[in-house]
């Protein structure tokens, strides 16, 4: 593939997004926003996700602890001034990248699986204090009133649909800008090995910070909107185990090593979990993510965009021997 | 002249083993000096110490006039200290030629008044695996290396950052008669453009060759210094290798 600057890529990234938008408008069913608002938060949890995870090495299992936070930020946000979204999707972002930032600190240090367990244990903490604090409603959860229209006239959930649309190109062109800079080469060298890394001179606690704040902050942006979007938030729905089990399988399944990979991952997953919650029950979305999970680990660990890597170089291979 | 590595009885230990036991080293500026010691002696944890993979228990580590305890590794090498490990650490998802953009982008380009741009850097990187015999493999993965290459790698990333000092930690194991003598050369080579070399050795020929000055470590402590003819003629060091 030829290789386009970051700002080029940003711009074909905007029209297509623009591209979405426009003929979104002609979508005649509500449905159709409900379910790409869906579709479009995993491509932002499973591109955050893989920030950390693909780009860095380190697995991240409280998803839903940085996800929540982004959700109950907007919630205090709303009881206190009910601001515009974009503000709420701001602190949420802020929020989520602080405690990215605390967790980092206290456990980058830890390796492989001990990191992974500590997020997890991040995520239970934070689901225990937000079930014990009765302003944003406690175990019982919070209604909140969804606007009727949103800011240019459209009905309010056309309005988060294209902010989510928004929210999904700002993270894919971070993401690429990442991987083609000098960060992105000093996140992988942390991935490949950290005593190396720092023999080079790549000051890795600092870089793992970075990675830890961009990725926890994109997750928090990611669940501003959710309590405009679901109108009702308990801490079981907030902190559901799908997030984090969904924003791990998209980018393993997709493929960890580019931005492209939680996409494809994130769009086929998600749209077939939408697919199956209508047709069939939503009670089979977390077991249809783990057969083809399985599925790929043993067929397929670097996932559909390693998959196509390979066959194009197995196209390529006769072909230069012929020419030898 | 003041040294420019001051090891000052500095010790380790892993557990209740004692691996480095109050260990001094002073290396001048220019100066070529060969480590050695039998298997197990503490040899790649002084250089760990030094380099700051491992922190050291007691004593300290003065580089460059500055005292290096407790400074992060990264910092370490940003200050001219390179070392090489043992067992080579590629980046194994990169090419050879991007393993070595990364002291350059890391290392050369943090120090003060320095910054290549694209261009030089792949100027230089081209430069450095020319030097070790690696260009034809640039953009190579670290998987597609043999053991020999992979060594190579390993002293080119280090040379790659412009130190001032660089610790070879068994950089030419496995490597055959001629090829010790290229990598030989080409210390030889970067001594003389002012670069101060630490050398670990089990080839004894090579370091005898090479090495102004022989420190030899037995178990964790220092028990010999000094010119190389002396220091192999030295009965302590002959009876610790005889007795091995
Ligand atoms: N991380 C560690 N934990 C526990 N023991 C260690 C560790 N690293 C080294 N050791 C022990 O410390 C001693 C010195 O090891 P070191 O690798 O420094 O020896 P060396 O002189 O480099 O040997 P070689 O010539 O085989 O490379 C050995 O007995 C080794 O088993
Ligand atoms: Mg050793």
């Amino acid at each position: 593939m030829p290789y386009i600057p970051t700002r080029y890529f940003c711009l074909i990234a905007a029209l297509v997004t623009l591209a979405i938008a426009v003929s979104a408008r002609f979508a005649t069913n509500d449905y159709f926003f409900f379910a790409g608002y869906v579709v479009l938060q995993y491509v932002v949890m499973a591109t955050a996700w893989n920030i950390l995870g693909g780009y860095t090495g380190y697995v991240n299992f409280g998803t839903a602890g940085f996800f929540a936070i982004g959700a109950y930020s907007a919630v205090v946000m709303h009881k206190l001034f009910e601001p515009p979204l974009v503000v709420s999707i701001a602190v949420g972002g802020v929020m989520s990248g602080l405690v990215g930032l605390g967790m980092g600190y206290l456990t980058l240090r830890l390796r492989g699986v001990f990191f992974a367990i500590a997020t997890l244990a991040l995520a239970i903490v934070l689901q225990t204090l937000i079930t014990n604090w009765d302003f944003v409603g406690g175990s019982r959860g919070v209604y909140i009133i969804r606007p009727a229209n949103g800011p240019f006239g459209h009905p309010y959930i056309q309005y988060l649909f294209l902010t989510m649309l928004v929210l999904s190109t700002i993270a894919v062109c971070i993401a690429r800008a990442i991987e083609h800079s000098k960060l992105g080469y000093g996140l992988a060298t942390i991935r490949d090995d950290e005593l190396a890394a720092e023999a080079a001179g790549v000051p890795t606690l600092k870089l793992k910070l970075i990675a830890t704040v961009l990725s926890g902050a994109l997750m928090g942006m990611a669940g501003a909107p959710l309590p405009y979007y679901v109108t009702y938030l308990d801490p079981s729905s907030g902190f559901n185990l799908a997030f984090a089990v969904n924003s791990i399988a998209m980018p393993l399944i997709g493929g960890t090593s580019s931005w492209l990979g939680p996409v494809i991952g994130a769009l086929l997953l998600a749209t077939i979990q939408q697919i199956a919650t209508v047709t069939i029950s939503s009670a089979l979305n977390l077991l249809i993510v783990g057969v083809i999970m399985v599925g790929f680990v043993v067929a397929a660990p670097n996932g559909i965009v390693g998959l196509f890597e390979r066959g194009v170089r197995a196209r390529r291979r006769p072909a230069k021997k012929e020419a030898a | 002249m003041s040294a420019l590595l001051k090891v000052d009885k500095l010790g380790k230990h892993f557990g209740g083993f004692v691996a480095l036991e109050a260990i001094d080293l002073d290396v001048t500026p220019g100066e070529r000096v060969g480590l050695i010691g039998p298997n197990g002696s503490g040899k790649s944890t002084l250089v760990n110490c030094i380099a700051g993979a491992l922190r050291n228990d007691s004593g300290s580590v003065h580089f460059d006039g500055r005292r290096l305890d407790g400074l992060p590794a990264h910092t370490r090498t940003r200050m001219g200290l390179a070392r090489s490990f043992q067992l080579p650490k590629p980046f194994r998802s990169m090419t050879v030629a991007e393993n070595l953009h990364v002291p350059a982008l890391y290392t050369v380009n943090a120090r003060h008044g320095q910054h290549l741009s694209h261009a030089q850097i792949d100027a230089r990187v081209e430069e450095v695996l020319t030097q070790v015999g690696l260009h034809e493999k640039a953009r190579r993965r670290p998987r597609d290396l043999t053991q020999i290459e992979m060594r190579k790698l390993e002293l080119a990333r280090a040379m790659t950052a412009a130190p001032k000092l660089l610790i070879a930690d068994e950089a030419m194991a496995g490597l055959s008669h001629s090829e010790v003598d290229d990598i030989l050369a080409l210390l030889m080579q970067l001594n003389a453009q002012g670069i101060t070399v630490i050398m670990i050795e089990h080839i004894m020929r090579a370091v005898t060759s090479f090495s102004q000055r022989l420190v030899v470590l037995v178990a964790g402590r220092k028990i010999a210094d000094g010119a190389p003819d002396d220091v192999v003629r030295n009965p302590e060091v002959v009876k610790a290798y005889i007795g091995e």
